[in-house]
């Protein structure tokens, strides 16, 4: 087999974690590129067979992250993009051990795996820019070579360095196989359903009493659209992903119309822990850290290396506002009348008091 | 001090008052020109202005031509929402991003003010503001940060501000200053003044220590105030973004020394702010704040307390802590900031990683504020003198 048509797209690509929201996507979105031959989608035998309708063109093979070691050198793989990641511990699903089974031993297997594939030239690691850790001693802005000053306390933190640790591992015995590691800013849009995207859709949302963290987000559509470029083109090294700009979080509380709830931050790490055991809710450390420090990382060499840009932070929440409008509480319009209101009832009253005298 | 003395400081142009005008009985504040007799520095301190001529807007219609202020007057009541397109060209009642959603009543300065208020207040709940990378929120900072901090160094310090033209009018610029005052309130009333004082009204972003945020709500007021942690790479963003940077390289070691080494310049740390001005290009401007160390005058530091609570140290001043909350008033000393001549660092950019072209470079920046220290000092001899 040929690799594709065109220089740098490569033939045969393997997407993992094809099972979730991204990785359906991806996959789908690569099976639609015609300089790409074939399309595998991978997935752990139990996962659920959700996105199906999605992956028409993208062959899916059930296979545990174990046996991975043939398979990929049997289908002669150009690249290996790996997004089986999980970012907050699900009851159903196992819990912190299973996430961390999926994440961490996962991605050892399948760097294992990949080492041994003769053809694979290329390698997508989805990372996050939770990879910086979080401490009051970070500097404001991460760019790619901040090292993180404290391990984060929260899990999904935690792998995302072991991760990163097991990719440089890779680099140094595979230098022939291009590896792109994308660090993400949380995922926010109008169809996508994450942790955050959660928090922010509920009425009443907690946030750390003394602290308004700085945020960015980052499209979904942005994020599908630089794994692609990164599976077709070659842009080896580790790049920061993220709407530029920042919203701080009661900014973005706000503008979606919600109603903010300082609460102390020890009472909100108490209550992720219970939210967590009773089962509803997935914050975790991760978000309380994410909330008190904040995260603004420097998306320079992403804009310089793909010539593209990410829609700002700020527009990539509109669009998240614009397709969950339902719980608003308040609304600009109501702000605009109340202004109103309230005007004209001193004008009136002032009026009244200099008619009066 | 005397009269003698005050002449002569007149004399030599340092108070920027004509000598023979102030007499013994006149208002300080007045007499370091910074009520009506200086111009306006800016369309915020416009404040002031209004609340003299508060008396016509009150008294309605006595303190202005009658004729035809009242039927215009009468008429939004009226006619609602009618007026707009008016004569007097009143601004459509649509809510724009920043212009009030009630079209103001011109020439009416309590109308524009109140509707000023409201408009900010919508902005504010609707999240329609703009913050940078670092935090900054300039509007807030403007609205709300300066006002208080403005009363604090005009009214209560009677700062009197020097030099602001080596400050660059446009570009980066790393402002480097003594520290102290048990509370590190120098660096707030340095931005304040500096961003009243200068022709282009340049905010400064501070570099804290990391100290300050570590505390909730402090943090947060000093990152929406245009500050940042101290480390080199937010200052060489800040320098290459083209901002002015305000540092204080005594650190710790300034704000909580006894009050007993007043204006003793304390070292210099390791030189981070001086290599960071080398690797940007950036001019340095050393500034010297005199009256820092009199607000709050440390007699003696606890420490055993102090490693209890996980401060740098626990001052004891002659209110504080035997006053309570009172004591947590400053005391009202006399403010003089200089700023001194730039030094260009263009040319070093390539020694940034040099040691000895480092410490050399922030022993002349220490020597500077060390000597403009003396020298503010003698044109202030009494420290709580008008």
């Amino acid at each position: 087999m040929t690799p594709g048509g065109t220089p740098g797209a490569p033939g045969v690509v393997v997407v993992t974690g094809v099972g979730r929201y991204l990785g359906a996507h991806v996959a789908a979105r690569l099976a639609a590129d015609p300089r790409i031959e074939r399309v595998i989608g991978i997935d752990p035998p139990e996962s659920p067979g959700e996105f199906a309708d999605l992956l028409d063109g993208v062959e899916r093979i059930r296979v545990d992250f174990e046996s991975l070691g043939g398979l990929l050198a049997d289908l002669d793989v150009d690249a290996v993009v790996h997004l089986a990641l999980i970012t907050a511990p699900d009851r159903q699903q196992g819990g912190r051990s299973a996430m961390k089974e999926q994440n961490v031993i996962g991605t050892m297997q399948l760097l294992a795996a990949c080492q041994r594939a003769p053809r694979l030239r290329k390698l997508v690691v989805r990372s996050s820019t939770a990879a910086y850790g979080a401490s009051f001693r970070d500097p404001a802005v991460f760019t790619e070579e901040t090292e993180p000053r404290e391990v984060p306390r929260g899990g999904f933190g935690r792998d995302i360095l072991d991760i990163e640790g097991y990719v440089r591992g890779f680099r140094r015995r595979r230098p022939d196989v291009t590896a792109t590691v994308l660090r993400f800013a949380p995922f926010i849009g109008s169809t996508a359903d994450t942790t955050l995207t959660r928090y922010f859709s509920q009425p009443v949302v907690p946030t750390v009493l003394g602290r308004d963290p700085r945020l960015q987000f980052l499209h979904f559509d942005d994020a599908l659209e630089v794994l692609h470029r990164s599976v077709v083109e070659d842009h080896p090294g580790t790049y920061n992903v993220a709407g530029p700009g920042v919203l701080s979080l009661t900014q973005a509380i706000r503008r979606a119309g919600r109603v903010a709830v300082p609460v102390l931050e020890p009472g909100l790490s108490g209550a992720a822990a219970l939210a967590r055991t009773l089962g509803f809710g997935r914050y975790g450390l991760d978000q309380v850290d994410l909330f008190v420090h904040g995260r603004v990382v420097d998306t320079t060499r992403l804009e310089q290396e793909y010539g593209f840009t990410p829609r700002s932070t700020a527009a990539a929440f509109d669009d998240f506002i614009r397709a969950h409008h339902g719980g608003v509480v308040v609304t600009r319009d109501q702000l605009a009348a109340a202004e109103r209101l309230v005007l004209d009832g001193i004008r009136q009253v002032r009026a009244a008091v200099r008619e009066g005298s | 001090m005397t009269g003698q003395e005050r002449d002569d400081a007149g004399a030599r142009g340092r108070f920027r008052v004509p000598p023979a005008a102030p007499g013994p009985d006149a208002e300080p504040a007045r007499r370091n020109g910074h009520r009506p007799a200086s111009p306006p520095a800016g369309p915020e301190s416009s404040g002031r202005s209004p609340g003299k001529s508060e008396a016509p807007g009150r008294s309605g219609t006595a303190g202005r031509p009658a004729g035809p202020e009242a039927p215009r007057t009468e008429a939004p009541r009226r006619a609602g929402r009618a007026d707009d397109a008016g004569p007097a060209g009143a601004r459509p009642e649509t809510p724009g991003r920043d212009g009030p959603a009630v079209a103001d009543r011109p020439g009416d300065p309590w109308d524009r003010k109140v509707a000023g208020a409201l408009a900010f207040l919508r902005r504010r709940l609707s999240g329609d503001y703009e913050v940078d990378e670092f935090g900054f929120d300039p509007e807030l900072t403007k609205a709300v940060l300066h006002p208080p901090l403005r009363v604090l160094y005009r009214d209560w310090f009677r700062t009197e501000v020097t030099g602001v033209e080596h400050v660059p009018a446009d570009g980066a610029g790393l402002v480097v200053g003594n520290h102290s005052g048990t509370v590190a309130l120098d660096a707030l009333i340095l931005a304040t003044a500096l961003h009243d004082h200068h022709p282009a009204h340049r905010f400064l972003r501070l570099l804290g220590a990391d100290l300050v945020f570590r505390m909730p709500v402090v943090s947060e007021l000093a990152r929406k105030s245009g500050g940042t942690v101290a480390c080199n790479p937010d200052a060489e963003r800040l320098l290459r973004a083209g901002e002015l940077v305000g540092v204080f390289p005594e650190g710790f070691k300034g704000v909580g020394k006894l009050y007993s080494d007043r204006y003793k310049l304390q070292r210099f740390g390791r030189g981070g702010f001086v290599s960071a001005a080398l690797r940007t290009g950036t001019p340095i401007v050393p500034v010297a704040i005199v009256g820092g160390e009199e607000i709050y005058p440390m007699l003696a530091d606890i420490k055993p307390l102090a490693r209890l609570l996980k401060l740098p140290y626990f001052p004891v001043t002659p209110t504080f802590p035997w006053l309570g909350p009172l004591g947590m008033i400053p005391l009202p000393s006399k403010w003089l900031i200089e700023f001194c001549p730039p030094i260009p660092t263009a040319h070093l950019t390539d020694s940034a990683d040099d040691p000895l072209v480092v410490f050399n470079l922030a022993d002349q920046v220490r020597e500077t504020i060390q000597q403009t220290l003396h020298k503010l000092l003698e044109r202030r001899p009494d420290p709580f003198g008008p």
